[in-house]
């Protein structure tokens, strides 16, 4: 029984009819909202560079259509690169983050060794920093470093993760004790115990942290703009930013919003894979904080 | 050596190799530049991290007197304030039509409201830049047609409303990721509760206000005192929407924001340092008193 099943009992069916109408109405509405900014960029990205403003969504003659806004964004900007740069470092982050974290969260989880509490304490009182306060810290150690304006300078900070650790340990925390004990007697070593057993109990999660981090650093942009310095190694909202930062460079704001629609479709294409694990990780409460 | 002394070798130091990577990352990448942060703020850098001075407490005494730094504060808390108590009750709402059984297509629905979540600051701050043009953004058209006259709002360029045009592209961004959370939360409350409230012939404003939202409180609390930090964290969508300035008047500048231009535009990273440790003063203190008001620590 849920709060609104006294609609569906004793009352006259005519009245519950329009509630449910009511419903569907508010709701779809509000989804209309929602998605109208969608709408409007996926229309906004095939009109000529004035039809932009003077039609709110397709203009009357469709004829005037075009592609032109892709194909000046990809032979005007560096957007090809772009991509290719944000795809290649969402990914390598990614990948590093969810290893280091599930393994640091396994170890965490069930092993005993010395200094363990203490690391735990570290991990607690960084996790109540907010980011921004290292950046001055980390300027100065990525200059003195010599990795300005090279990728190793997002790699490397990107490759540890407090939350993420914490995540990995509470779910590690559900393999069972037993099935780790028995495959040791059966000749199993430690690293195929979190390989081969722990890391299959908890694939929820890193289908969730996945996700998680790659849309983090997808839309990532304080640090990869303070030490990214070169046009060709930009990221997409690096790129993206400087574009409408200085319009009339190419046709207007067409090829931005090409952009921009283009920006959005790998991750979009990833929470399609993934969303399941997601919205299962949101509801057991793991994802929180 | 032999085979058997080798494993028990992989046996005895497995916990600290396999955590040895993170850790030396943690060290090198977290507390090392957290250390570097509060010494740099001790120091002037201007002229980058080549010609350092050091000059004590004066970075956060000239601080208290900076009046770019305390109007960068105010407009970021005004976010903060109108973020929260704007998005939560609609998420709130949403996640309550959501949660109905009466509802077809709930997972369409549901993905709908979810996608912005998708949507970084950057993409958010330029979509909404062209939506909120004075004279043809979809905003000012909309409203046109429904009042049945021209309206030619100046959304980024009027001082006033600066924080507003932020907001609106900020509750787009942030409402659909508040109301999976709590719709999630919805789905775990127990249905007997509901039931018992029936037999005692309680009506629905009854139910919300005495189960629902006693159930909530939870996922409330997390939504409130996490979304306050990320709120006082605000930087790329008002530095992109307003074209990489601080907006009309400076009025959208935020602590974040002045952060970045005093370090890597004006290249003081010791003052830098020191907003920055000013910003964690503040996320400290309002965490602090919200998980007190919230009574957050005695939940669980």
């Amino acid at each position: 029984m849920t709060p609104t099943s006294e609609f569906t009992s004793n009352r006259s069916s005519g009245r519950s009819i329009a509630v449910v109408i009511f419903l569907h109405v508010i709701v779809a509405a509000a989804a209309l909202v929602c998605f109208v900014p969608f709408i409007w960029l996926l229309c906004a990205v095939f009109k000529r560079g004035d039809d932009l403003f003077t039609s709110v969504l397709l203009p009357p003659d469709l004829h005037k259509l075009t592609l032109s806004n892709f194909h000046d964004l990809f032979n005007h900007e560096s957007f090809g690169w772009w991509m290719i740069n944000s795809i290649f470092l969402s990914s390598a982050i990614t990948v590093l983050v969810v290893t280091l974290s599930s393994l640091g969260g396994f170890v965490l989880a069930k092993y005993e060794f010395r200094g363990r509490g203490v690391l735990m304490l570290i991990m607690l009182f960084t996790m109540m920093i907010p980011s921004q306060v290292i950046i001055p810290g980390m300027y100065e150690l990525i200059w003195k470093l010599g990795w300005v304006n090279s990728y190793a300078a997002l790699l490397f900070p990107g490759a540890a993760s407090v939350f993420g650790v914490f995540l990995f340990r509470q779910a590690m925390a559900g393999v069972p004790d037993e099935l780790l004990h028995a495959a040791r007697v059966d000749g199993c070593s430690e690293f195929r115990l979190w390989w081969d057993i722990a890391l299959p109990v908890v694939r929820p999660m890193i289908g969730a942290f996945t996700l998680l981090s790659f849309i983090g650093n997808w839309n990532s942009f304080l640090w990869p703009q303070i030490v990214l310095q070169d046009d060709a190694k930009y990221t997409l909202p690096i790129g993206l930013a400087n574009l409408i930062s200085q319009p009339g460079s190419t046709a207007g704001y067409g090829p931005l919003m090409a952009g921009t629609l283009l920006s959005l479709i790998p991750i979009t294409v990833l929470f399609f894979f993934l969303q399941r694990d997601f919205i299962a990780g949101l509801s057991s409460g793991a994802l929180k904080g | 050596m032999t085979r058997s002394k080798l494993w028990q070798l992989q046996h005895r130091y497995a916990p600290q190799l396999f955590i040895s990577p993170f850790v030396i990352l943690l060290a090198i990448f977290l507390l090392y530049p957290l250390t570097k942060s509060v010494v740099l703020s001790a120091y002037s850098t201007a002229g980058g991290p080549r010609n350092q001075k050091f000059i004590g407490l004066d970075n956060y005494r000239f601080l208290l007197h900076d009046r770019l730094f305390w109007g960068a504060t105010l407009n970021t808390v005004f976010y903060a304030v109108g973020l929260i108590s704007l998005q939560i009750p609609i998420s709130l709402a949403l996640a309550l039509l959501l949660n109905s059984p009466l509802l077809r297509f709930r997972s369409v629905f549901r993905f709908i409201f979810f996608s912005t979540y998708l949507v970084g600051g950057v993409v958010g701050a330029i979509i909404f830049s062209m939506l909120l043009d004075a004279r043809h953004g979809l905003v000012n058209n909309t409203l046109s047609f429904l009042l049945r006259r021209t309206i030619e709002i100046d959304w980024l360029g009027q001082p006033n409303l600066a924080m507003i045009s932020i907001l609106i592209a900020a509750l787009w961004l942030s409402i659909g990721y508040g109301m999976i959370y709590l719709l999630a939360g919805l789905q775990a409350i127990d249905p007997e509760l509901y039931d018992a409230a029936n037999m005692d012939g309680a009506g629905p404003w009854h139910r919300f206000i005495h189960i629902t939202l006693p159930e909530l409180r939870g996922v409330l609390g997390f939504l409130i005192v996490v979304g306050t930090i990320g709120a006082f964290q605000l930087f790329e969508l008002p530095y992109v929407l307003f074209r990489q300035s601080t907006g009309p008047a400076s009025r959208g500048l935020t602590v974040v924001m002045y952060l970045f231009l005093t370090g890597f535009q004006a290249g003081d990273l010791g003052y830098a340092a020191a907003i920055g440790w000013m910003l964690v003063l503040l996320i400290f203190a309002v965490s602090l008193i919200q998980i007190r008001v919230l009574r957050l620590h005695k939940t669980r």
